[in-house]
């Protein structure tokens, strides 16, 4: 259980501590997934939809679950990194 | 074959573990012991309630019917699990911090806690969810009768569901787990550690359930994975061939209604028992989601393949193991099934009757009883009794609605339309929470247009011809085409749930928006909006809720500051004795927190009671209830204390004007006795010479003519100045009593002041005393009672001529003209009257020396007299040489007055 760093103890510098800073992209990490997420699922309605050139179904699903299977890891690396104290710092402090 | 009967008991057996679950984890979470009972993974795992009987076999119905589609419905909430840095841990804080009990209270709280607006969210849900209970009660009967029907599997099964007792017994036997479980104790969080257990298991259940018959699909059936893809690429589901719009809407769907459903929300929000279980369930449910669904479409494929034609896919689930005799993998997939009915019916039951009777029927109670429920435990059984009402109607209305209905549609439209409803919450919610803008009026507007348009366009044409007939759909109501509830302003041709969809939400949302922007939020909405927006600011980072021996420091720590020490820890010591427990600590459990409350509450209200032990162990904000709460106890406390206070200035007051009476009472007492003292001397002075004198006139033969004479007259003189005497007392004490007649006449001031500086001139008969006036400022006009103002002008006159030592004495009248009144001064030259004596010269019989006493000490007491009856004053001026006196005198007006 780490204790935030006090704010008196120091001026407040300008920048951010090198952790800090990391901790702040893993959070900019996870806004983004939801959103590749929406994209990658979207790519689907550019598909032709009937005829010669329309994908396969199982090619289709492969897709569709492959997605889903890099989300799932990409998701369970970023929220091992990100924990919700380091959220609520974040929240309170100068973003 | 397994037999109807074997099936049944297989059913019970599995309710009575279920049962067991439920107790044990109850028990444990009691006695603060079932910590694991709220890890990251029973988490996850309750929220698997997502995956319905619509789901368990729906799912493959609508694999066949529209190819990959149905993953859709999965991929929507895995995208709102993956951003759950953006919304759902705003929305598990908010909801931990506010005490939110359901989506109803989520949307009233944030709108100035409106009962009007959580009695549209409630009713909305309720109307949404019945379809849907209805829905799994018709799965649990279909599923059923496919092992009643034995081999000509599907095909019937429906028709004969409907009017079968199974429904009927299924649904009581839910609504008993329910009210059981659900309602067992009265948590202030409303969390069921029972329930959230059992949904745990079923989870595991129905997952392992699908997963044995995928499996048995793909490797007993086809062979492996790449044999199962070709066959899937050889079917005639073999190309890819969705509809965009409806692909695009249905992730969108299903991604909001995983948020607004009541029962997601309930095991989402407000079960959650750390905002840290998010981290694992936003990649942990999506792994479950994706595990349901990996096997849907091999068998989709398989059955179509397999099963005869026309056999309902609805159930391929079941049937398709049924067909191959793999019993127990059909009788394992039957309890999978049964395990998603029976978790959504418990939940949604639950999630519903909390909204229900705490947003409808509590209301309504209070108001029928007047708010007298003044006795906590009177308020407890009759929320307990509500909510177990609700949870059987709710139950019982899926039931009749399945009845009614007849379960014919095919399952995944029912809950299509369930999800299109019940996310017309979604603009009021996201709104609310991201936008402070956001108003009632809005959050009202917004929903009740999509609800009604929802209820037009998809609800109402679903359940058809008694309300909606044919011609209505055709033409719309009284042939205004562009009112066609499924084409609305003549757009048409689009699928009807896209149709609903696009309608009802983008009108809400712009509802909302028109209504928020236009109106103007009172201040509890203001102040709740700051809150649930800035939620991260407000709220402390994220604790843990479970109870410890910690909290129970902090509680002694606060209960010492308000009750003492001494008492603080005797109170302390006392409950842990009775617990049961050693040491002086007793553990944080509800009757003990009661107990404090009630303590606390004697000394600081029970609303700062409530929300300062709420703060320690709830983990919680004080929400602007709460202060407003506050402040009103305050408010009456200050009152109080206000009103002690003018009391008791009320009676120090009292007590001086007691005080000053009495002394003033004092004073005229010895007053009186020197009066009494002062007449008897002043009438003793003349009656003893006039005696003096008539004895030697009667005794004393030899007086001579001029002696005789002379005694007359001293007699004489001596009897005048008694007359004197008593006429000024006789004067004063008429005066004094108020009975005067003043005869009111108009005259001249200067003709008074002639008038009267004459007649003393000729009474002193000295007239060596100067007098100077200045006769351009006394005329004036006055109306008065001249004979008494010239008296008191002799009076002031012959006392400066009496009293002024001054070699050549001089006395200057001055007459001012100040508006109102008229200030007559009467200044002479002499010593004037000593500081010490100022205060008594107008009293009676004072006089400031003997030596030239001419008379009883009455003249300035007359004077004061008679100026009062006139309307005027009479005062001592200091500061001007000599003596110094000024009369003033109103011009006339207040003479009326005075009268």
């Amino acid at each position: 259980m780490s204790q935030p760093p006090d704010p008196r103890a120091r001026p407040p510098a300008f920048f951010l501590e090198r952790q800090t800073y990391r901790r702040r992209r893993l959070q900019d990490a996870a806004r983004l997934l939801p959103v590749i997420g929406i994209f990658a699922w979207l790519v689907p309605l550019l598909w032709p939809r009937s005829g010669e050139e329309a994908p396969l179904m199982g090619s289709a699903l492969v897709y569709v679950f492959t997605v889903w299977i890099l989300l799932i890891v990409a998701g369970a690396l970023l929220s091992r990194r990100l924990t919700l104290r380091d959220a609520a710092e974040a929240e309170r402090g100068l973003e | 074959m397994i037999s109807f009967n074997g099936l049944v008991a297989i059913c019970l057996a599995y309710v009575v573990l279920l049962f067991a679950v439920a107790f044990t984890a109850d028990r444990l979470a009691r006695l603060g012991r079932g910590r694991w009972l709220r890890s990251p993974l029973v988490y996850t795992l309750s929220l698997s309630i997502y995956a319905t009987a619509w789901t368990f076999y729906g799912a493959v119905g609508s694999a066949v019917r529209s190819g990959l589609e149905f993953v859709a419905i999965y991929l929507g909430p895995s995208i709102v699990m993956f951003g759950w840095w953006w919304l759902l841990r705003k929305l598990v804080r908010i909801g931990r911090s506010q005490r939110i009990t359901s989506v109803a209270d989520l949307i009233s709280s944030r709108f100035g806690k409106s009962n009007l607006l959580a009695v549209l969210v409630t009713l909305l849900s309720v109307v949404a969810a019945t379809p849907y209970i209805a829905l799994q009660l018709q799965s649990v009967t279909v599923s059923f009768e496919v092992f009643g029907a034995s081999t000509t599997a599907g095909a019937g099964a429906e028709a004969r569901a409907s009017n079968s007792p199974t429904a009927f017994w299924v649904a009581l036997g839910l609504a008993l787990f329910t009210v059981i479980f659900g309602t067992r104790n009265l948590d202030a969080n409303e969390r069921h550690h029972g329930v959230v257990m059992a949904i745990a298991l079923e989870a595991v259940v129905k997952l392992f359930a699908l997963m044995t018959v995928g499996i048995f699909v793909v490797w007993g059936l086809s062979g492996g994975v790449p044999e199962t893809l070709a066959r899937i690429e050889a079917s005639e589901l073999g190309q890819w061939q969705i509809d965009g719009g409806r692909w695009a809407g249905l992730i969108f769907l299903s991604g909001a209604a995983f948020l607004c459903l009541p029962r997601m929300f309930q095991v989402l929000v407000v079960e959650a028992a750390d905002e840290d279980h998010l981290r694992t369930a936003s990649w942990a449910f999506p792994a479950y989601l994706l595990a349901m669904s990996v096997f849907v479409m091999p068998i989709a494929v398989v059955g179509l393949d397999l099963l005869p034609e026309g056999s309902n896919p609805d159930l391929f689930v079941l049937t398709l193991p049924l067909s191959q005799g793999a019993e127990g993998v059909a009788v394992l997939s039957f309890l999978g099934g049964f395990s998603s009915a029976t978790s959504m019916v418990i939940v949604a039951a639950i999630a519903l009757s909390t909204m229900v009777s705490n947003h409808i029927v509590m209301p309504l109670w209070l108001r029928l009883t007047g708010g007298r429920a003044s006795i906590s435990g009177d308020v407890r059984n009759v929320v307990l009794t509500a909510r177990r009402v609700s949870i059987v109607s709710i139950v019982l209305l899926g039931y009749v609605y399945y009845s009614v209905s007849g379960g014919g549609a095919a399952l995944a439209a029912i809950g299509i339309i369930s999800f299109v409803g019940v996310v017309q919450v979604l603009p009021s919610m996201i709104g609310g929470i991201f936008w402070r803008g956001a108003t009632r009026t809005g959050a009202i507007a917004g929903l009740v247009t999509g609800s009604v348009i929802w209820l037009y366009t998809f609800f109402l044409p679903s359940i058809g011809l008694p309300i909606f007939s044919e011609t209505l759909m055709a033409e719309g109501p009284a042939g205004l085409s562009w009112l066609r509830p499924q084409a609305l302003f003549g757009i048409g041709g689009i699928d009807p749930m896209l149709h609903a969809l696009l309608w009802s939400l983008s009108l809400n949302s712009l509802a909302f928006f028109g209504g928020s922007v236009l109106s103007f939020p009172s201040p509890v909405e203001r102040l709740q909006g700051a809150q649930f927006v800035n939620i991260f600011q407000h709220s402390g980072g994220p604790r843990s809720w479970a109870s410890g021996v910690a909290q129970t420091e902090d509680l002694l720590i606060m209960a010492q500051r308000i009750l003492g020490p001494q008492e603080a820890i005797a109170l302390f010591a006392r409950e842990a004795r009775a617990q049961g427990g050693r040491g002086d600590l007793p553990e944080p459990r509800p009757d003990f927190l009661e107990t404090l409350e009630r303590e606390l509450a004697g000394s600081v209200g029970a609303a700062t009671a409530h929300a300062m032990i709420g703060q320690i162990v709830g983990g919680t904000s004080v929400s602007v209830q709460d202060l407003m709460a506050v402040a009103d106890e305050s408010a009456q406390l200050m009152e109080y204390s206000a009103r002690l206070e003018t009391q008791s200035a009320e009676l120090s007051r009292t007590a001086r004007q007691l005080r000053e009476a009495n002394d003033k009472l004092t004073r005229l007492s010895v007053q009186k006795d020197s009066f009494l003292s002062q007449i008897s001397h002043e009438l003793r002075t003349p009656m003893a010479s006039i005696r003096a004198f008539s004895e030697i006139l009667r005794d004393s033969g030899g007086l001579s003519e001029a002696e005789q004479s002379k005694f007359a007259s001293i007699i004489h003189d001596e009897a005048i100045r008694l007359t004197r005497l008593l006429d000024d007392i006789l004067d004063l004490s008429v005066m004094e009593n108020g009975r005067v007649h003043l005869n009111l006449r108009e005259g001249r001031l200067s003709e008074v002041l002639d008038r009267a500086v004459a007649s003393a001139a000729a009474g002193e008969g000295k007239g060596a005393m100067e007098i100077r006036r200045n006769r351009a400022t006394e005329d004036h006009a006055i109306t008065t009672d001249l004979d008494r103002l010239a008296q008191v002008f002799i009076n002031l006159i012959s006392n400066a001529q009496k009293y002024c030592e001054a070699a050549r004495p001089r006395l200057t009248i001055r007459v001012q003209d100040l508006g109102e009144s008229l200030a007559i001064d009467f200044i002479d030259n002499g010593h004037g009257i000593p500081r010490e004596a100022r205060d008594v010269i107008f009293e009676k019989f004072s006089r400031i020396s003997d030596q030239k006493a001419g008379g009883a000490g009455l003249g300035l007491a007359i004077c004061r007299q008679v100026l009062e009856r006139l309307g005027g004053t009479i005062a001592y001026m200091p500061g001007e040489g000599g003596a110094a006196f000024r009369v003033m005198l109103p011009r006339g007006a207040a003479l009326a007055a005075a009268e």
